[in-house]
């Protein structure tokens, strides 16, 4: 039984209590040989204060049940609806905070992709353009080439003809001087060709 | 509480009751320990009104005991007596302070403790036994005569067993009233008797100077225990109402 379970909670007050009330009882040498007031019903006032405690405590209860409490919960309920609603508010700013945050992160992010697309678009360009100017390059200087090279090829050829004619006209004049005859032209033509090509030059 | 001679103990002379407020106390026998009731509803609801009257988001010292005796009472009736405690809750609240109020007045010296004349507590166990009973009838109608028969008892022991549970559902309007009285009653006798023996060995010269000292330590500590116990009675009272309330309104 739980009235039980609590008066075990208070055994020593109990104990206690029943000692004052013990030690009450066994002074008899001290106290006056007289019963307990609170059984005297020889007095009206016993029973007359319970009919006016009756009063008092009914009038307490209304006093109570009607305003006081009323008053007490009404602050308490006031606090709770504030407190309530202030959460709520920094709910709603916590959320308007967030979506703040999200929205920057998400600019940053496409900022950063459109800064990334330029880049590659301006290195492509760039690379492109580099492309074009060294090809044209290669080929002014594949021109420049071919033409130094003709150049040198028709200096060679114009060389190798004047060999000719200064290799015929130095022989000639080597015969004549030293046979006083002038040589035949054809014979001495042939020869200085059959010379110039086992030498590899006509 | 003062002794009255030195060479007798008048150790119950303190619960003798007198008309209060003069005159006109006198002819309606409004006696001292009502004024102490009186003093008592005004000192509970001047902490409820003056506590709540600046009705701050954040609450001051006065504010804060006003609010933590209304959440301590309500939480009390909704863990004993479950969702319904809410419609009981100003009972136990009025009940708790009148008699905590009228337990710690009484600790003061001169003042009268009203709560340890069993004719008061006996009315307030009435109250609450009547109150009880209505709200288990209200509640459950004439199915509420099954609260003292026992489950799962052989046919045989049933008569023994409802007398039993019938006495003992009679019995709380003694546990309670006698409880309180008695407790109350106990501890101003021993304020007395020690107060007595105080005066009584100073009175012997050098040699009762000792124990008059030790009888006043011991009566300073009676009274911090005065206080605990004013505050425990008040408290098994409350408890107790809650825990009637909860079997009436669930039965078992």
């Amino acid at each position: 039984m739980r009235p039980a379970s609590i008066m075990k909670l208070f055994p020593r007050i109990v104990s206690l209590a029943g000692a004052g009330l013990g030690a009450s009882l066994l002074l008899p040498a001290a106290a006056k040989a007289e019963g307990m007031p609170q059984l005297d019903f020889t007095t009206p006032l016993t029973i007359s204060q319970v009919i006016w405690g009756t009063i008092i405590f009914v009038v307490l209860y209304r006093l109570l049940s009607r305003n006081a409490l009323p008053l007490v919960s009404s602050v308490l309920e006031e606090r709770a609806a504030k407190i309530s609603h202030d959460l709520d508010g920094a709910r709603a700013a916590k959320a308007r905070a967030d979506a703040g945050v999200e929205e920057a992160n998400e600019a940053t992010a496409k900022a950063r992709a459109e800064a990334q697309h330029a880049i590659n678009a301006a290195v492509e360009e760039a690379k492109k353009a580099a492309a074009a100017q060294a090809e044209i390059l290669n080929a002014r200087l594949e021109k420049q080439l071919a033409d130094s090279e003709a150049q040198i090829a028709a200096a060679r050829a114009s060389a190798m003809k004047a060999l000719r004619q200064v290799a015929t006209e130095t022989a000639a004049t080597v015969v004549t001087r030293l046979t006083g005859v002038s040589p035949n032209t054809g014979r001495l033509d042939g020869a200085i060709g059959s010379a110039l090509s086992a030498r590899g030059i006509a | 509480m003062a002794a009255e001679g030195s060479s007798s103990i008048d150790a119950l002379g303190q619960f003798q009751l007198h008309p209060a407020l003069g005159f006109i106390g006198g002819s309606v026998n409004f006696t001292q320990a009502n004024l102490m009731m009186v003093v008592s509803g005004i000192g509970i609801l001047a902490l409820l009104w003056f506590g709540m009257r600046p009705r701050a988001m954040v609450p001051g010292r006065l504010q804060a005991a006003a609010e933590l005796s209304y959440d301590t009472l309500l939480s009390m009736c909704l863990e004993q007596i479950g969702p319904e405690g809410r419609k009981y809750f100003p009972f136990v609240f009025t009940l708790f302070f009148f008699i905590l109020f009228g337990n710690l007045l009484g600790v003061f010296p001169y003042f009268f403790t009203f709560t340890s004349h069993i004719a008061v507590t006996l009315a307030l166990a009435l109250l609450v036994f009547v109150l009880v009973t209505t709200v288990a009838i209200q509640e459950h109608g004439w199915h509420f005569l099954s609260y003292f028969v026992p489950q799962g008892i052989p046919k045989v022991l049933l008569p023994l067993l409802v007398t039993i549970e019938v006495i003992s559902y009679l019995s709380r309007i003694i546990s309670l009233s006698v409880r309180l009285f008695a407790n109350m009653m106990a501890g101003h006798v021993m304020l007395e008797v020690f107060g007595a023996f105080i005066i009584m060995l100073a009175g012997l010269g050098v040699l009762g100077y000792a124990p008059a000292g030790l009888s006043l330590a011991l009566n300073t500590i009676l009274i911090g225990f005065e206080l605990l116990v004013a505050v425990l009675q008040a408290y098994v009272f409350a408890v107790l109402t809650c825990i009637y309330l909860h079997d009436a309104v669930h039965l078992h």
